[in-house]
């Protein structure tokens, strides 16, 4: 098992280090996906926590694992072997259900390609994974307003994904991660469509919710990018190359 | 930055937000579901239309069928219930082979004795059981005229008891009297078409008509018989004319007498008939078709010829009711057959749908839809177009009747069960051509889902 450097503890359930809570964590994470005959394990042992207010960027050549390990983290699919804690809930043998509803209500997700849905406006996308929560309508709508404003588009409510500048979708999706306040938030790529202008608006949004305590997960290929992180976790063949954590 | 939603996530203000009832029905959860169906589909106007044509056609067809094959067993039932459901109509037929040689023309002058008699009509009483009454009547073409004004008609002479007998009431004035009937009374009663006829100006009650050279008192004129004769048509009988007029049995014979001469290409011709028609009541329905099928050995013994039929009302209402049920099963069949179509139509375009929007069913699994939110969403999604479709299928289905009934004058009756009916079950068509395309929706990984372009 690889340690991070501030890890004293290899305990998965350890739940305050250095003052800090675990907000997640991976226990030797296996993941072998089966084509017929064929096996091919992906992940080969993967161990990793993630402290509230984390900001971690996780970086590797293609093929290394991320997505895998993306889906993983965010619930979308389940490990072969090893346990994965979400909070204080192990989700490695959970029903789809139970995942289901551990996704809608622990983890955002920003896309690369905002995953927006183009029949619904703004506001109403916002309000998607509060509606699954059973959120009421005039709770939602509540939220996903103060959303809105939180990421500058509260002038746009109503407007389709189609009609908005890509940057102005990310946000939108960013806002959409933010509605049930979720104990993480996984990003992929989530600059990767975006022109420079509008990255760094994405980023600096990214640093105010680290600021905030928001604990982010973000899979990346820019370097520039990663330095904004606070900690940098480099896989290589579907193990954990480096992990570091830098003064923010 | 101040904004609650977006502080610590230890402290979780939306948890006591959430509503009560997650699981199990919620109202508000399933308006928004089907707001988001209804944009969906409204988002594929034309595509969606002509998805659920099928679906219109086929209730409007159930409708339309329906209320059609209503309406003209409606007419039918009517017909013979008006006949009397516990009558048996027995009436002399001309036999086949008299009427061959007599239109060939050669011979001597035919002189033609057929049909039924009073002495059939005695041993039938004394034979049977259980027959209340037995009305006979003898039925002569005459001119009947009003001054200057005439109307060659069907003059029956018949018992007191005839408008009792087939539920054949009175406009104005009465039925001739038993006493009248004793004298041999010179006294008519009209139908209701020979009055309009013969007085259309004045009232003919207390006036006079002249048959042959006989005047007769006119104390009494039915009601107009609509559709009720329509029995008689169907058998063929000598009374179809809806024109006729009544006069006591006793003074027909007498003044007429039994043999009515014509003139024919090859002569002259002349028939002897005693009685033309008879109704037998019967007590109770019960036995009505045993007794028919009695009278119908009794006359098969006594006479060497047919020439008589037999109707009993009862038995054509059967078939009437026999066949109105053929006709519902046939369209339920048609129905039921584009029903399937436009069901099928539905499952394909669901499918379709389902494919199109993969990415979709991934965003949402992510975002924390569980399967039965996905099944819910597509299964609403195919029952709002099938209802569509229902809906204006009904709206369609209860027009046709209308239109139909205004242009061909035909009997439409919708009844409330029809569209209800029919509405139901394309909905229903909507849940099950839904399920299949909706289960497939919610078994995607949402992984793939999500990487699906």
């Amino acid at each position: 098992m690889l340690e991070t450097e501030s890890s004293e503890s290899t305990d998965s359930d350890a739940t305050a280090i250095r003052g800090q809570d675990i907000v997640a964590s991976l226990g030797d994470i296996r993941k072998t996906y089966y084509m017929g005959a064929l096996s091919v394990e992906v992940l080969h042992g993967i161990s990793l926590d993630f402290y509230q207010g984390d900001y971690i960027s996780i970086m590797g050549p293609s093929g290394c694992g991320k997505s895998t390990l993306m889906n993983i983290l965010g619930c979308l699919d389940q490990p072969t072997e090893g346990k994965y804690f979400l909070g204080d809930q192990d989700t490695s043998k959970m029903e789809d259900d139970e995942l289901s509803s551990i996704r809608g209500a622990r983890l955002g997700f920003i896309f690369q390609s905002y995953n927006l849905i183009q029949q619904l406006n703004v506001l109403e996308n916002i309000e998607m994974p509060l509606f699954y929560q059973g959120y009421t309508e005039a709770d939602s709508h509540e939220i996903a307003m103060g959303l809105a404003a939180r990421v500058g588009l509260d002038d746009r409510v109503d407007h389709k994904p189609f009609e908005l500048s890509g940057g102005q979708q990310q946000r939108v999706a960013i806002a959409r991660a933010l509605a049930v306040d979720p104990l993480i938030i996984l990003a992929d790529e989530p600059t990767g469509n975006l022109d420079s202008k509008s990255g760094a608006e994405i980023l600096n949004l990214f640093d105010e919710l680290h600021n905030q305590g928001k604990t982010l997960i973000m899979v990346t290929h820019s370097d520039e990018m990663a330095e904004r992180s606070q900690r940098l976790v480099r896989l290589r063949d579907g193990l954990v190359e480096s992990d570091d954590r830098r003064n923010a | 930055m101040t904004d609650a939603t977006l502080s610590s996530a230890n402290s979780n203000p939306h948890a006591n937000r959430r509503a009560s009832s997650n699981s199990g029905f919620n109202f508000a959860r399933f308006k928004k579901i089907t707001e988001v169906g209804i944009k969906s589909i409204y988002s594929h106007g034309l595509r969606s239309l002509l998805t659920v044509l099928g679906i219109v056609i086929g209730v409007a067809a159930v409708i339309a069928m329906l209320a059609v094959s209503e309406g003209a067993s409606y007419e039918a039932q009517q017909q013979f219930r008006d006949l009397g459901a516990s009558n048996i109509l027995v009436k002399s037929v001309k036999p086949a082979e008299v009427e061959e040689s007599s239109r060939s023309g050669f011979g001597p002058p035919q002189a033609i004795v057929y049909g039924l008699t009073t002495a059939d009509i005695t041993t039938i009483r004394n034979s049977i059981p259980g027959i209340s009454n037995v009305i006979a009547s003898r039925i002569v073409k005459k001119n009947v005229w009003n001054g200057g004004l005439n109307i060659n008609t069907d003059v029956v002479g018949t018992s007191v008891d005839y408008p009792v007998s087939r539920s054949y009431n009175l406009r104005a004035g009465r039925f001739f009297s038993e006493s009248e009937m004793r004298d041999h009374g010179n006294v008519v009663v009209l139908s209701d078409e020979v009055a309009e006829a013969l007085f259309p100006i004045d009232n003919p009650l207390g006036k006079t008509i002249r048959i042959d050279s006989d005047y007769y008192n006119i104390v009494g004129i039915m009601e107009s018989e609509g559709f009720s004769n329509l029995g008689q048509n169907q058998a063929g009988s000598s009374n179809s004319a809806p024109s006729r007029i009544f006069i006591p049995f006793t003074s027909s014979k007498s003044r007429f007498g039994e043999t009515t001469t014509r003139q024919t290409a090859g002569g002259v011709e002349s028939e002897t008939v005693e009685l033309h028609e008879a109704i037998i009541q019967v007590e109770g329905q019960d036995g009505v078709i045993e007794v028919g099928e009695i009278i119908d050995q009794i006359l098969q013994r006594r006479h060497k010829d047919i020439d008589y039929a037999i109707e009993v009302p009862l038995a054509l209402l059967r078939q009437a009711e026999e066949s109105a049920l053929r006709d519902q099963i046939v369209a339920g069949a048609i129905a039921g057959i584009s029903l399937l179509v436009g069901g099928i139509g539905i499952m394909n375009i669901m499918l379709a749908s389902v494919t199109e929007r993969t990415r979709e069913i991934g965003i949402r699994r992510a975002l924390g839809a569980k399967r039965k939110d996905i099944i819910m969403q597509f299964l609403i999604e195919a029952v709002i177009l099938s209802g569509v479709g229902g809906l204006i299928g009904v709206v369609l289905g209860i027009a046709i009747p209308f239109i139909i009934s205004a242009f061909w004058g035909m009997t439409t009756i919708v009844t409330p069960l029809a569209p209800i009916l029919a509405f139901s079950i394309s909905a229903l068509i909507g849940v099950i051509f839904g399920i299949y395309p909706s289960i497939r929706a919610a078994d995607m990984d949402p992984v793939e889902a999500l990487r699906h372009e």
